[in-house]
């Protein structure tokens, strides 16, 4: 109506036709597809940004804890150690002593196996190492801190079973009959807590029995600790699994209940291990400190012995011979094939090969070094340097098409400058052009070589897909890569490699910002704006 | 300086001197399109000669022609003689790299090298080994950025980057780095094109100077700019060398009748 009006007063000089009702209508229409258009990119930015910090943060809370580790310093028994001969002492021996020493009430044959694998199987290695390193530790207690098992340490880390403890507070009454303890509180004294760990129990005899699929309860009467296996709503009874029970007084207060939810038989820790590594802490033993053993070994079956290093290295060293080839050759020919190559049928089908090679799957440049190096060549299996020429051809073409983009984008008045006053092609590629373009190559580069280091299908044809234990020493040692250490790992059944998994993949994304950085700083230090 | 030398109507004192650059029968193709047809053209040593004519008439094509620029442009083809000093500069046995040094070059738009002031103008000078020590070097840098005119604005910051001059400063700049390497004649496409009057103004002024040592051609869109700085001039048109000759005479007394079109301001 408004229209109507103000064509009614509208003279022909006010009336354009970009302000007509209809002027109007598809003004805003084209204001509204723009607003459409920046909330659909606001809403797919925040899509992915939502799942890179949910990926990030599971993959960091995962695996922060494999960098971390519980040492137990034991008093070690060393007089059977020969001074002059280090090596040849028995570690296991010592190890097993150490450990078993602490629970002299131990006695069955099941009991002392299982308290011995408290510690990891690698800890004699590790203590004949630390005493060879350091001698004048063995006449100091608490010198030499070795690693427990995997699963004490998951344990330690809260990673096994959650619990809860609560304090009884009436007075109870024990009685010992063999192994069998059992304890009797006043009526109504158990009901609040074991209402609240949610355990039926019967209310009179026969008590109820805890099996190994329900959940477990710990008794703690002074030192020594019950797991109790029967249960009415007034007793408790069970086997004393640390201390002696023969000892405690007629009756006692203070009667610990600790409930683990998770029941014994759904974990690979049983409640005795959990007793006696909490025993361990108690005494001051068991100490968490950095987890040198994974940030210095290489892979092992153990979870607890298995370290990144040897994947680092070999990364580090299959990149270098990567970057090597890759980079300087890469370079070279995009700068031959932008700056001097003629342009005719020959060039433009190396160019559309080149374009079609960036496009091959990785695989297929595995099979190509499986062929080629291995078989033609006769070059070692799981060489460092054999994966970095298979990488470096596969991470040519992405160099050089970046690399030839990166040169074309240099104004021609610059060449035009230098050939002006009489430098040739070649200086003014490399004094003027190039140094221009560097940014835009060093991105390619980078790119390249990201892609190069998580890679593991072309390796995996020329064998670095092992498994390496020893640190490799050079480019001709057998080694593996990070992303093929971390498939391994997730591959392993363990829980403690779970961790490591995680862990492992940190550190690859570590890596992969340390090259960035570098290639960030270096672009930096070229694109200084003159 | 804002003074305006005519040198148009001024008779130029000095005798005629000898043709330093011949242009004989040059013809120019890109592909199969030919740019440049049968041009016969003399450019006298110590002397500006101008080149004028409408857009796309071949006069850049020409000039890039007198130090083989062209040989950059993929498809290009010269035939015909180009003679320095004598030589046929599109011989087999002639140096582009040194012919370049000889016949030096200024571009359309001002292109100082991404690098300092200094460096910009020693870049020439150290490819071709004209210095020997780094006061030799230093000697040539001062001794080319004040021919160029450059030296009072820039003196106090010659490691500061070239680019970050005003537009009329990176011309002369480039002059400076042109007349750097010694050439014996200087090239100038459309230098002023991209600049503002006064900053024209400085750089016409500077050409009248350079003309005591070097030879230079010039191509212009200003037929004010040829007649101020030139003495000899020559119009091309479709690609042909429609006439040449003292700049007065071209433009006082054209011959033919495109030429007196074209400077009347009828085509173009």
């Amino acid at each position: 109506m408004t229209d109507q009006l103000m064509s009614q007063y509208a003279t022909a000089e006010t009336r354009s036709i970009h302000t007509t009702s209809d002027a109007r209508g598809r003004l805003k229409r084209r204001y509204r597809s723009e607003a459409n258009f920046k909330a659909l990119g606001v809403a797919a930015l925040a899509t992915a940004i939502l799942f890179l910090v949910v990926l990030l943060s599971s993959i960091v809370w995962k695996g922060i804890p494999a960098f971390v580790y519980n040492f137990a310093s034991l008093p070690l028994d060393v007089a059977g150690v020969d001074r002059t001969d280090l090596a040849k002492a028995n570690y296991d021996g010592i190890v097993k002593a150490a450990i078993r020493a602490q629970f002299p009430e131990l006695t069955s044959r099941g009991d002392t196996r299982l308290v011995a694998s408290l510690m990891s199987s690698g800890a004699p290695t590790v203590l004949r190492d630390q005493v060879q390193d350091d001698p004048a530790g063995l006449d100091r207690a608490g010198a030499y801190s070795l690693p427990i098992s995997d699963f004490a340490d998951l344990y330690l880390k809260g990673q096994i079973s959650s619990s809860t403890t609560s304090t009884i507070a009436a007075t109870a009454t024990v009685r010992v009959d063999g192994d069998k303890v059992t304890l009797t509180f006043p009526a109504g004294a158990l009901a609040t807590v074991l209402a609240a760990d949610a355990v039926p129990a019967n209310a009179a005899t026969p008590p109820r029995q805890l099996l190994a699929t329900d959940l477990s309860l710990l008794v703690y009467v002074g030192d020594v600790v019950v797991k109790a296996d029967g249960l009415t709503t007034t007793t408790v009874s069970g086997a004393a699994i640390l201390g002696d029970a023969t000892k405690l007084p007629a009756s006692v207060n203070a009667v610990r209940l600790r409930s683990l939810v998770v029941p014994e038989a759904s974990r690979k820790f049983s409640d005795k291990e959990i007793v006696w590594t909490d025993a361990l802490v108690e005494r001051g033993y068991v100490r968490t400190g950095f987890n040198w053993i994974f940030a210095t070994k290489g892979a092992s079956r153990e979870a607890e012995m298995a370290g990144i290093l040897g994947a680092v290295i070999g990364s580090a060293l299959t990149l270098i011979v990567t970057l090597a080839l890759a980079f300087p050759v890469g370079v070279a020919a995009a700068i031959y094939l932008e700056e001097f190559a003629p342009r005719n049928r020959w060039t433009t089908f190396i160019e559309v090969n080149i374009n079609n090679l960036a496009a091959v799957p990785s695989i297929v440049f595995g099979l190509l070094g499986l062929a080629v190096f291995l078989n033609f060549f006769g070059f070692e299996r799981s060489a460092p340097y054999v994966g970095g020429f298979v990488l470096a051809l596969m991470t040519l073409p992405t160099i050089i098409i970046a690399s030839r983009v990166a040169l074309r984008s240099v104004p021609p008045s610059i060449r035009e400058g230098a050939l002006g006053i009489g430098a040739s092609r070649l200086q003014a590629v490399f004094h003027h052009v190039l140094p221009l373009a560097m940014p835009g190559i060093l991105t390619g580069a980078i790119i390249g070589m990201a892609r190069a280091l998580g890679e593991t299908a072309p390796l995996l044809m020329i064998g670095m897909v092992a498994f390496v234990v020893d640190l490799p020493n050079g480019f001709a040692s057998a080694a593996t890569v990070l992303p093929v250490q971390i498939y391994m790992w997730a591959d392993f059944p363990e829980p403690a490699f779970e961790q490591r998994t995680s862990a492992g993949i940190l550190v690859l994304l570590v890596f992969l910002v340390a090259m960035n950085l570098t290639a960030i700083i270096l672009r930096r230090r070229f694109e200084r704006r003159w | 300086m804002t003074t305006q030398t005519s040198l148009a109507q001024t008779v130029d004192p000095r005798p005629l001197t000898r043709s330093k650059l011949v242009g004989d029968r040059v013809c120019v193709f890109y592909g199969a399109k030919q740019a440049l047809f049968d041009v016969h053209l003399e450019i006298e040593e110590n002397r500006v000669t101008s080149l004028i004519g409408p857009s796309g008439c071949g006069k850049s094509t020409f000039l890039r022609a007198l130090n083989r620029m062209n040989d950059t442009i993929e498809n290009c083809r010269v035939t015909g003689e180009i003679r320095l000093d004598g030589e046929d500069i599109y011989d087999r046995n002639i140096d582009v790299v040194e012919l370049r040094a000889r016949v030096g070059m200024v571009f359309q738009k001002p292109n100082p090298f991404p690098k300092s002031i200094y460096e910009n103008v020693a870049y020439g000078p150290k490819i071709h080994g004209l210095a020997r020590s780094k006061a030799d070097l230093d000697e040539i840098v001062t001794s080319s950025i004040r021919r160029a005119g450059l030296w009072e604005e820039v003196k106090d910051r010659l490691q500061e980057p070239g680019t970050g001059l005003s537009g009329g400063q990176q011309q002369r700049l480039c002059i400076a780095r042109a007349i750097a390497t010694k050439p014996e004649v200087l090239l100038m496409d459309e230098p002023c094109s991209a600049l503002d009057p006064i900053a024209t103004a400085i750089i016409e002024e500077l050409i009248d100077e350079l003309r005591e040592n070097f030879t230079i051609v010039i191509v212009t869109h200003s037929m004010q700019q040829a007649a101020r700085v030139s003495q000899k001039t020559a119009f091309f048109h479709l690609g042909k060398l429609i006439e040449e000759g003292a700049t007065g005479d071209i433009f006082t007394n054209p011959v033919n009748k495109q030429t007196q079109d074209y400077i009347t301001g009828r085509i173009g």
